[in-house]
């Protein structure tokens, strides 16, 4: 077990490792340093303001072999070094855009995101899980169908759709919550987040629902599920007791590879809600060329990514016997 | 003579087709009595698992049982049972083994807790009386090392021992009736003869009545106390082990025991029976077997045979035995 938990983060070291190169080339090849000065600071800017611009932002280092240097300084001293170097220990520096800390943007970014993404995990898997369970039990009768048929509608509809209907229904005729907006203070937080929250689990219900279902009707039809009626299990048990905790298997590959991303936040919810988490944080670095905040945050995806994967596996062993990682 | 543990009258199950619903028992009655070991022979497809099935109320969806059927257990109808009444009847009243040790148990439960869940089902025990009662159990069906097995996972187990556990959860609550569904057709032949005896030193030893299936009649010889033959969803023939190994009346039943390899019959060419079980929806009229009968004649294809009695004990359903017809 150690040994593979050993080679399999070597492993997530070494993809890492392939990720940050290609970012490198995204973010200083493809798009060179100066075209990102030349947009922070203006195309009639003055060459001093300009040069000055590039200097603070360390952008003003030769880009893989600094000829000026010598010795090791000729690798070290430059643009690739100073990638790998800052994002290995996390020091991602300032903003492009607004020279702020981007550690800081990450730190108060955090909560906020959280504040919709766990919610939004836990009550999605929670409802379709039970609700997959449950036509799962029903097979083949009129409540199975009337649920696909459901699964299907809130699937063929747009993301986009949900928050707009949702911000129209709820907050404008409704007026239950407030349209959009976010108050850390904790007596009120909730209204803010309880409409993408409810937006978020409608939009991903049909989906799960229809992957678990599926789960479940392959483990339904399976020999010791017979065994277990046959010793005289009733319905219920034999669901919960037999059919989930085999179907616990497949269930957690999807499940948890996506618990590292709630810390990067919900990019479409938290832009149109106004929520000031990383999801809005990432848009806004888009939009306003900000390429260190979106550089720290595709590497920052990366690595939860990999986490996720590592994550996967070992919850495999802790849930399948026959899983012996070795 | 007393009631009979088992009486199944009249049963037929049938599944939805796409041109109306199809057979797969037709009309069978069977019954067997305390302590008895009936063994039930077919060939696959012949239903003889469906019947089994039909006996606990397993029908996989979306099969049915025909109305018109009784199943009486212990005197009680068991198709007219209220669904806990049924399920208290599961696993206390019958126990069922069925052919695939790998598959039938549950993968991610230890073997002890399963075995244990059955006890809990049914008897009020505290945690701890109910595990020695299970280790006890594995004692009893042979399982060497028993409280060391307890917390074994399936795939830790080889197949006879996972078949062995199956037994042990099946016996677990002395149940009156064993049903044991092709028990050993996975198995290897040396475990084969070890799981036979046990099912055997087992049912002698509770008076524990077995509805064995099979479709070898090599295990029928070793356990059977009386035979009954199904073909194409109906009971062909019943009878005596001994009458039915010994002097068989129906020609399928013939056909099979003469495709059974003999060791006194080495060199020669062993006989089968030509063409295979037809689909259910795809029974021919008459005499089902009639097709495929080395002695089909006039009144075959047209005419179902009835049910003739041949001696207190052994009947068939075949026209050579019907003296109202002519050869």
């Amino acid at each position: 077990m150690a040994a593979y938990f050993l080679r399999r983060i070597g492993y997530g070291v070494i993809t890492l490792l392939g990720v940050l190169l290609l970012l490198f080339v995204l973010f200083f090849a493809v798009t060179d340093p100066d075209d990102i000065a030349r947009k922070a600071v203006g195309e009639r800017a003055r060459p001093e303001v300009y040069a000055q611009w590039k200097t603070n932002h360390g952008y003003d280092k030769p880009l893989i072999i600094n000829t000026g240097a010598t010795g090791a300084g000729r690798f070290t001293d430059t643009l690739l070094a100073e990638h790998y170097r800052r994002m290995l220990t996390f020091d991602f520096g300032r903003s492009d855009a607004d020279d702020s800390p981007i550690s800081r943007r990450l730190r108060e970014g955090a909560l906020p995101s959280l504040g919709i993404t766990v919610p939004l995990f836990v009550m999605g898997l929670v409802v379709s899980v039970a609700v997959a369970l449950f036509v799962a039990f029903f097979r083949e009768t009129y409540i199975d169908r009337v649920v696909l048929v459901l699964c299907m509608l809130t699937m063929s509809v747009a993301g986009l759709l949900y928050i707009i209907a949702g911000q129209y229904l709820v907050g404008q005729l409704l007026r239950w919550f407030p349209i959009s907006g976010f108050d850390p203070n904790p007596a009120v937080v909730a209204r803010f987040l309880a409409l993408p929250v409810l937006v978020g689990v409608l939009s991903g219900f049909g989906a799960d629902t229809r992957f678990y279902r599926t789960i479940f009707l392959e483990e339904i039809g399976r020999d010791y599920v017979r065994t277990a009626r046959a010793k005289g299990c009733g319905d219920a048990r034999v669901m919960v007791r037999h059919v989930l905790r085999n179907a616990l298997i497949p269930i957690l590959t999807n499940v948890v590879v996506q618990i590292p991303f709630l810390f990067t936040g919900a990019l479409l919810l938290e832009s149109f809600f106004g929520i000031p988490g990383l999801g809005a944080l990432t848009v806004e670095a888009i939009q306003g060329n900000d390429f260190s905040t979106l550089r720290t945050m595709v590497y920052l995806g990366a690595l939860l990514f990999i986490a996720g994967q590592i994550l996967t596996d070992i919850s495999y062993a802790l849930a399948d016997p026959r899983v012996r990682l070795g | 003579m007393s009631a009979p543990l088992l009486a199944v009258e009249n049963l037929s199950i049938s599944f939805p087709g796409e041109a109306g619903p199809v057979r797969v028992v037709d009309r069978v009655s069977l019954s067997i009595a305390r302590g008895e070991t009936l063994a039930l022979v077919g060939e696959s497809g012949s239903g003889k698992s469906m019947t089994a099935l039909a006996m606990m109320r397993l029908v996989p969806k979306p099969g049915r049982i025909q109305p018109g059927a009784h199943i009486a257990f212990e005197g009680r109808d068991l198709l007219s049972l209220s669904v806990p009444d049924m399920r208290a009847v599961r696993g206390a009243g019958i126990g069922m083994i069925f052919q695939e040790p790998m598959t039938s148990l549950n993968p991610v439960t230890t073997v002890g807790d399963q075995v244990l869940e059955a006890i809990e089902l049914h008897a009020k025990l505290s945690r701890a009386q109910a595990r020695s009662h299970v280790i006890e159990l594995f004692g009893l069906v042979g399982i060497p090392d028993a409280k060391h097995r307890f917390g074994a996972y399936p795939h830790q187990l080889s197949g006879g021992l996972k078949q062995r556990v199956m037994i042990a959860m099946a016996m677990a609550m002395r149940p009156r009736l064993l049903i044991a569904d092709e028990p050993t057709t996975a198995l290897d032949a040396t475990i084969r003869a070890q799981i036979l005896e046990l099912l055997r030193d087992l049912s002698a030893k509770t008076e524990t009545a077995v509805l064995l299936i099979t479709h070898d009649f090599g295990v029928v010889n070793e356990v059977a106390d009386r035979v009954a033959v199904m073909y194409a969803g109906e009971i062909v023939e019943e009878g005596s082990r001994g009458e039915l190994l010994g002097h068989p009346r129906h020609p399928y039943t013939q056909g099979l025991l003469r495709s059974i390899p003999k060791a006194e019959a080495r060199g020669h060419r062993l006989e089968e029976i030509k063409g295979s079980v037809p689909r259910p929806g795809h029974w021919p009229t008459g005499c089902r077997f009639h097709p495929r009968c080395p002695h089909a004649f006039a009144p075959c294809p047209g005419t179902e045979p009835q049910r003739t009695t041949v001696s207190a004990t052994q009947a068939a359903c075949c026209h050579l035995l019907d003296r109202s017809v002519e050869p």
